[in-house]
């Protein structure tokens, strides 16, 4: 744990605010595959921060680190302004960080409402608070406006995609959670129910939670991020603000890790890149 | 109790379901596949007419409806301690020796030893959490499929069991208390109050949770529908006590014989406790989500490694308690206590009655009824001079109509959403 500045990497990103979440300097590798490289990433309250990068970037071993399914090898993960370790989940969701997982880790055999409180059931004298926990399911699912599910004792098995999507969002915001990080929530859903999710991850933002979007589908970073960070084969190619970039520009630091001034230098996107290339990398070609 | 519905709670706007609402609740969710206990309760009334047609006078009579409750108590509790494996997707082979073993351990404590039948009792249930906690940790910590460990352990216990009473031998059980545990009955007024104290208990738990639902503007089950629950369950119980109560001695002037017997107090406080323990604790909503998804449990934060160990522990520890009642029936422990059939007749009891092999489905209620439908299986077929050979073919036929049950309301509740 070496000692770096927390100071903002980009004062833009933030709007002068300190960032939630800050990695400096972060690695992992599984035996010889080093799979992050000093990453560095900014994550503010109040924002929707996209992460993108092509397959193998690095984006889901960055955030099961971040949300402590395992420790980073080096660097420094402050949260809320202070140094932190954390190395299981438990520790993860103690900071007020919340995981919606691409597969959605539900238990299909229990009800929404179990599904919420799973890990974390209330109970008292020893014994299951199921009242207090409906109560509260309804109250969080009506303050994010979820009006699709019929009844909250239903099996999470019979819910449409969207609305399992939204039991699981909804689950990250019973905590009071101040970080909630989304990995590919929009992946397997029709055009309605997408914009429905869209909707929503709007609306933890503007609750006041820091919001980290993985995706892979520029449509959706383009309609609900703030800000966008690239990673390119395993290091940070560019944390940008939304606005100050075009698609193309996005497009380029996925598949080569630059474009233009933004990004890695030359020099060193060559390499990052793999032995065998040359030219440019197509998107094909970096999976 | 009376007042339902005072004008606050109506002004919540929380609808309240009609008895009416009620069934056709449960007739949609029957169809859409969610059978639950349904097959078994069928199952075990058309068993009970099939063997009162044919035998009459024998099957119905209030000694052999004792002797059946008898017969079925170990296999119950038995089936009970799967419920905690099966439900987390694993299975215990050992289970039936385990019941010998601890079995085996108390009698040499009771009369070898020659302690009292609690230290006895106590040292075979911890005899029972030993394998347990054993096969639990190898399970658990280093990943060997239970089938395997369990496998070892069936084929290690045996020995041990073998071991413990010496080839060709047996331990016979002197002791009264132990004698009692599956052969006595209670006093008539003993039988009266348990009853009272079981519906009262029931009703009374019902309807406060109804209330406290309530309270908190959720739906509640109608005053009706809890009632009527209230009301099937006092008559079906209220008939076994007033049955049990008559005299069923065949000579009087040797012995009396009457009373409900002493194991059905054992089975109701071991219902109850485990059914509160699964249903109403966060380490039994832990049960059902370690084996419905153990990677969703495991990322919730939930220790899916002591949840095993502990499941694996509490079956071992119930079947020591099986152990008990099988010498308790038996007078006596031989190396064949717990063996043969035992454990799959457990198993077997326990899919009969809706638990799911495949995990995260299944009740305690469920040891219940599956137990007592293979115990009627077994005493009717007795009855009726069967060859063992008959009897095991009936009974694997209805296994086999059980399982079927199980992989159609499946498919169904895929179908239909439910699971």
């Amino acid at each position: 744990m070496t000692s770096v500045s927390k100071a903002p990497l980009n004062t833009e990103l933030g709007g002068g605010e300190q960032p939630l979440l800050a990695l400096r300097g972060v690695n992992k590798s599984f035996g010889a595959v080093q799979v992050l490289q000093e990453v560095d990433l900014d994550v503010f309250p109040g924002q929707v921060t996209a992460l993108v990068g092509d397959n193998g970037a690095g984006k889901s071993t960055l955030i099961k680190g971040i949300a402590g399914i395992y420790g980073f090898d080096g660097g420094s993960y402050s949260f809320d302004g202070h140094d932190v370790t954390v190395t299981n989940p438990k520790q993860a969701n103690a900071l007020g960080i919340e995981v919606v997982y691409q597969d959605l880790a539900l238990c299909d055999n229990l009800d929404i409402v179990h599904n919420l409180f799973l890990g974390r059931e209330l109970s008292k004298g020893g014994r299951l608070d199921e009242a207090t926990m409906e109560r509260r399911a309804k109250e969080t699912l009506a303050s994010l406006s979820v009006r699709t599910v019929k009844s909250i004792r239903q099996q999470v098995a019979s819910l449409s995609g969207g609305q399992r999507q939204t039991v699981a969002i909804a689950r990250s915001v019973l905590w009071n959670s101040k970080l909630v990080i989304l990995d590919e929530p929009t992946a397997a859903l029709g055009v309605a129910q997408t914009e429905q999710v869209l909707k929503l991850v709007r609306r933890l933002a503007d609750h006041g939670l820091a919001v980290v979007l993985i995706s892979h589908n520029l449509n959706d970073v383009f309609e609900v991020a703030d800000n966008v960070s690239v990673l390119y084969l395993g290091r940070m190619a560019a944390q940008v603000r939304l606005q100050a970039v075009t698609r193309n520009q996005v497009v380029e630091l996925i598949t080569s890790g630059r474009s233009g001034d933004l990004g890695m230098k030359a020099a060193e996107s060559l390499a990052t890149r793999p032995a065998g290339h040359t030219g440019t990398l197509t998107a094909e070609e970096a999976s | 109790m009376t007042a339902v519905l005072t004008p606050d709670e109506v002004q919540t706007g929380t609808e309240e379901p009609s008895v009416r609402d009620s069934i056709v609740d449960y007739v949609a969710r029957v169809r859409g596949g969610d059978v639950g206990a349904l097959p078994a309760v069928l199952g075990l009334v058309v068993l009970t007419i099939v063997f009162t047609i044919l035998r009459p006078s024998t099957f119905t009579n209030a000694f052999n409806f004792a002797n059946l409750i008898h017969q079925s108590a170990a296999l119950i509790v038995l089936a009970m301690g799967l419920i905690f494996v099966l439900l987390l997707g694993e299975i215990d082979l050992s289970a039936g020796y385990t019941a010998g073993t601890a079995a085996a351990v108390m009698g040499i404590q009771l009369t070898r030893d020659g302690h009292p039948w609690y230290v006895s009792i106590v040292v075979g249930l911890v005899t029972g959490a030993v394998i347990g906690a054993a096969i639990g940790l190898l399970v658990s910590r280093l990943g060997i499929p239970s089938f395997v460990v369990t496998l070892a352990a069936f084929l290690g216990l045996q020995g041990v069991l073998l071991k413990l009473i010496g080839e060709g031998g047996t331990i016979s059980i002197r002791d009264k208390t132990l004698l009692a545990l599956n052969n006595n009955n209670l006093p008539l007024w003993a039988g009266w109050v348990l009853l009272v104290a079981v519906i009262g208990g029931y009703a009374g738990v019902s309807l406060s949770r109804a209330a406290a639902r309530r309270k908190g503007g959720l739906r509640a089950d109608a005053f009706g529908v809890v009632l009527s629950k209230v009301a099937v369950l006092a008559v079906l119980l209220g008939g076994a006590t007033a049955y049990l109560s008559r005299e069923r001695s065949r000579n009087t002037a040797v012995t009396s014989i009457k009373g409900v017997p002493e194991v059905v107090l054992l089975l109701i406080v071991l219902l109850v406790v485990m059914n509160f323990l699964l249903g109403r604790t966060a380490f039994g909503r832990h049960v059902y989500a370690v084996g419905g998804n153990a990677e969703a449990a495991r990322r919730s934060g939930i220790n899916v490694q002591r949840v095993k160990l502990t499941c694996f522990m509490i079956c071992s520890t119930l079947a020591s308690v099986c152990g008990f009642l099988l010498a308790s029936y038996d007078n006596s422990i031989s190396p064949k206590t717990g063996g043969s059939d035992t454990l799959l007749y457990g198993v077997g009891a326990a899919v009969i009655g809706g638990t799911s092999l495949f995990g995260g489905k299944g009740k305690m209620t469920d040891a219940v009824l599956g137990g007592l439908v293979i115990s009627v299986i077994i005493n009717g077929m007795g009855l009726l001079n069967q060859e063992s050979s008959v009897v095991y073919m009936v009974t694997g036929a209805v296994l086999l109509v059980a399982a079927s049950v199980d992989a159609i309301s499946r498919r169904r509740a895929a179908s239909t959403g439910r699971v």
